[in-house]
């Protein structure tokens, strides 16, 4: 990517983001009564949406060497039970991501 | 947003100087591992303030994503802004100049903060909460760059970094899964888009497309049984 591609990409992004952060501003301001199916979707969309990128992260899996799936599955698993017994961010995070830096640097 | 204000605030932003500092360090590290100068890294942390958002930046610029791609992605994982904006239209009200600012840096932690805590008495309620939203955004901007300098300072062997982006969605469904009731829209949110995927690859991140589709339509349709429930549940 050239600087100016890099810097377009970047303009975007945090054009897009303000737009998702003030669109209920702009819809709901006045009247405050946001219609109940975006409520709804405001609700239940977003763990799916965390779950589906979940799946993107995961999305260069296979099963065809071991190199291809273990680091990422093992140390996916390691943050989730770290967290659930934890519960401490930085330790799920930094830890999850040492373990697959040991695994995918000396181990595959 | 004054001395006194600022004062006030500061003792309730420590939980997000933590964790900014630690997820900004990360990020800032991950920039320098993609081979971007320190100044990038802030910038993004100035102009685009978002932390998953960021993450997922560092994969899209590693990746030379196209930018219409990038307009999605960002949408949907930004998507949860929009509840957090339904229940701030209140507070914000009558804030001046000051509204753009706060909607602008309206992040998971800042909206957390803001929707838990009341200024002390005889603190001025509107500065209060600029001054928290400002600090929250000092605290992302210092850990960024912090870590990007180190990262470009620091010559380990950085391969696999990338990884903290798929621990922090990992940290966030873990956290929803524990706080909500319902798990149906999680496990939907997994098995459709991993069908998609299954159908049309990982090129891209095409895939997204029909999942995200597919998920409100599926929402949609489960809308009163979910809702059904959610009212048995409240009883």
């Amino acid at each position: 990517m050239t600087p100016l591609q890099a810097a377009a990409a970047i303009a975007v992004m945090a054009a897009v983001t303000f737009l998702t952060r003030v669109l209920p501003f702009l819809l709901f301001g006045r009247s405050g009564n946001p219609p109940r199916v975006v409520l709804y979707l405001g609700r239940y969309l977003p763990p799916a949406v965390i779950a589906m990128l979940i799946v993107y992260c995961f999305r260069q899996v296979n099963f065809q060497a071991a190199a291809n799936w273990a680091p990422a599955l093992i140390a996916g698993a390691a943050v989730a039970a770290l967290h659930v017994w934890k519960r401490n961010h930085m330790l799920s995070i930094v830890g999850g991501t040492l373990l697959y830096m040991l695994l995918v640097q000396t181990v595959f | 947003m004054s001395r006194k204000t600022l004062t006030a605030a500061f003792p309730y932003t420590l939980p997000v100087l933590m964790g900014y500092a630690s997820i900004g360090i990360v990020f800032g590290w991950m920039m320098a591992a993609i081979g971007y100068a320190p100044g990038w890294a802030a910038a993004m942390s100035v102009l685009i303030y978002a932390g998953s958002g960021q993450y997922l930046a560092v994969d899209l610029l590693a990746n030379a994503t196209p930018l219409a791609d990038v307009v999605f992605l960002t949408l949907i994982i930004n998507f949860r802004h929009l509840v957090y904006g339904l229940s701030m239209l209140e507070k914000f009200r009558g804030m001046g100049w000051r509204k753009l600012y706060m909607i602008f840096s309206l992040t998971d932690e800042t909206y957390a903060l803001l929707a838990g805590v009341q200024p002390p008495e005889g603190v001025d309620e509107k500065g209060f909460y600029f001054s928290i939203a400002v600090l929250d955004h000092l605290y992302w901007i210092g850990g960024s760059v912090v870590g990007a300098v180190a990262g470009s300072l620091i010559t380990i062997n950085t391969e696999g970094i990338d990884f903290a982006m798929t621990a922090l969605f990992i940290v966030i469904a873990v956290e929803q899964w524990r706080s909500g009731r319902q798990h149906l829209p999680a496990l939907l949110g997994s098995g459709v888009t991993l069908a998609c995927l299954l159908w049309l690859g990982p090129d891209n991140g095409r895939f997204l497309i029909p999942a995200l589709v597919l998920m409100v339509a599926f929402l949609l349709i489960l809308r009163p049984s979910l809702e059904h429930r959610e009212e048995a549940g409240e009883a």
